[in-house]
């Protein structure tokens, strides 16, 4: 095909689209969050990539230094510390979460009095801002008034105390995330539950299936869709933890994103590493994300 | 039978637990924050008030910068709320409705946001900000707010737009109404509980946004309570009961919009898991 008869099926296709009226609403309807998403996350993106590759302060723009930011990002032991306490943090916190999660989906999948109750119990520590809920546990977890402290020492588990000790710090975190996100996990798993039809395990049944081969062979295959889904989620959303570290460690407690914070706010010094760190984030978290849709064949239907 | 009735027993105390591990936090710290100060330190703790108090309330509405932070929550939520529903629902009106070129760049590009760190833009946007005076002003973080729940506005309208009959539109459309006046005559009414179901969910998430606050603002003036109330921590050092009436403060009116809105709630959070 020559360039010219490309322009014109190219302006033909255009002149198509824009002069059935319906259409042309159509592009002026979605156009306008189109626009504000372009201009507020991936044009940001973009010059965030240009000032993690410059010696950029907040208030000036620099020169180029190539991936000097990324050297010293790495050689950082705040930066080392926020990595392997985010990766610990995900790893165990969804793990956990998506095991009690499943157990709870599978267990009120039933019809059952106080459907309500529960439901709205799931929900209450959903609803909570996460800050919120790690200043409440942060009460509980306290040295003199904390119930859970209390406990702890009452019955000899530790004797130092929590708020004031990493290790015991991110144990708490951990806690208090599949406190507050395993409910959501359940729900979610058991909107999935709920669409496998019944007849299948009538015939299971029939075929002389036990309890573990209709669970392995059926549940688990039918439920890999919505398990993909809700693993994903919480993966990427623990994997940018900010809000519960910063409130329950109150700056104690690093992660990835503390440390582009702590760049970005704190210590002018850091600028430069703390974009750095950000673009990491950005890229991991889509390597994250590619992962579960490659290797791991989830759908991402975004068509009807 | 007695097999069945000890399973039933299980079940239920397995609920109970279930219910009160979800629910613990909020009534322990709620305790917290109305007993007297002896009572709050005293060793072994109470477990259910011994002399019940509201001074720690007086205290914390008698805070002006706590005031000053329900104000900018809701001034901030409220403004996310409605400007997130009036453009994610035009939006969604042509996904859901009208044919054109280019729906599934544009869905994959929205539904990109949710992948998205927003951490990661909290740099450039804040030299950005700096650089036009948006900085610590209600409207740094009701952009950002709105662009990152847009998302999840769009897809939940989509979906409900969807479930609508076709003929009512179409009828309007024979009547000589224009694709408009079919969605603000037709469609909005219609689609009102739905609307309502994602103002919901929009208001929680603005309530609850932290990191872009938490950045982008720098004193009181503007500063919703998700970042007033952790530096509590700070003025109120050893007034833990001050901090715990701040905390169940904020939280109840969540909590009671929950339980008056579960059904919807939960509808419109697996709405997108189930299909995906």
């Amino acid at each position: 095909m020559t360039t010219a008869s490309r322009e014109k099926k190219g302006r033909s296709w255009f002149k198509e689209e824009f002069r059935d009226p319906e259409r042309r609403t159509a592009y002026y309807m979605v156009l306008p969050s189109l626009v504000i998403i372009l201009a507020i996350a991936f044009y940001p993106i973009l010059y965030g990539i240009v000032l993690s590759l410059t010696d950029s302060t907040v208030s000036s723009f620099g020169s180029f230094v190539g991936v000097e930011n990324y050297v010293e990002m790495f050689q950082d032991p705040d930066f080392r510390e926020g990595l392997s306490n985010t990766l610990i943090f995900t790893v165990v916190s969804v793990a956990l979460e998506f095991l009690l999660g499943l157990g709870i989906a599978l267990a009120i999948n039933r019809a059952f009095r106080g459907r309500g109750l529960v439901r709205a119990a799931i929900l209450v520590p959903w609803a909570f801002p996460t800050v919120i809920s790690a200043v409440m546990w942060r009460l509980m977890f306290q040295n003199q008034v904390g119930i859970i402290q209390y406990v702890a020492n009452a019955v000899g588990l530790i004797s130092e105390p929590i708020l004031s000790d990493r290790t015991l710090l991110l144990i708490a975190a951990i806690l208090v995330d599949v406190w507050k996100t395993t409910p959501f996990m359940a729900l979610l798993l058991l909107a999935g539950l709920q669409t496998i039809p019944g007849d299948v395990y009538e015939a299971a049944r029939v075929d002389g299936a036990n309890v573990m081969q209709r669970f392995f062979q059926i549940t688990l295959p039918l439920l890999k869709g919505a398990i993909l889904v809700a693993v994903l989620f919480r993966t990427l959303d623990s994997y940018r933890v900010y809000d519960l570290f910063w409130a329950m460690g109150q700056r104690e407690l690093t992660s990835l994103s503390t440390f582009v914070y702590e760049g970005v706010r704190i210590s002018q010094l850091q600028f430069g590493p703390g974009n750095a760190a950000a673009i990491f984030i950005f890229v991991t978290s889509f390597l994250i994300a590619l992962f579960f849709i490659q290797v791991l064949g989830m759908r991402t239907s975004t068509e009807e | 039978m007695g097999r069945q009735t000890l399973n039933m027993v299980l079940f239920y105390v397995f609920l109970i637990i279930f219910v009160l591990a979800s629910i613990f936090p909020l009534l322990w710290v709620f305790k917290m924050s109305i007993v007297t100060k002896s009572e709050l330190f005293a060793t072994p703790p109470t477990i259910l008030p011994q002399t019940p108090t509201s001074a720690e309330y007086a205290q914390i509405f008698g805070d002006s910068a706590f005031q000053r932070a329900l104000i900018n929550s809701t001034i901030i939520a409220s403004v996310t709320t409605v400007i997130c529903l009036f453009f994610g629902s035009i939006a969604a009106y042509a996904i859901a409705r009208l044919r054109f070129r280019f729906k599934g760049t544009v869905m994959t590009l929205i539904l990109a946001i949710s992948f998205f760190p927003a951490v990661a833009i909290i740099a450039p946007l804040f030299v950005q900000f700096s650089q036009t005076g948006l900085i610590n002003t209600y409207w740094s973080v009701i952009i950002t707010d709105t662009v990152f729940a847009l998302p999840l506005t769009i897809w939940l309208l989509v979906a409900f737009f969807r479930e609508l009959p076709r003929d009512l539109e179409d009828a309007a459309k024979v009547d000589g109404a224009t694709t408009i006046q079919a969605f603000r005559k037709v469609i909005v009414p219609l689609a009102a509980p739905g609307v309502f179901t994602t103002a919901i969910l929009t208001f929680i998430y603005a309530w609850n946004e932290f990191l872009f606050a938490n950045t982008f603002l720098f004193d009181q003036s503007t500063q919703p309570v998700t970042v007033v109330i952790p530096n509590f921590a700070t003025v109120y050092t050893v007034d833990y009961g001050a901090q715990a009436a701040a905390a169940v403060v904020v939280t109840v009116p969540l909590v009671i919009m929950v339980l008056i809105f579960q059904r919807r709630i939960v509808s419109g959070l697996t709405a997108g898991a189930v299909k995906g």
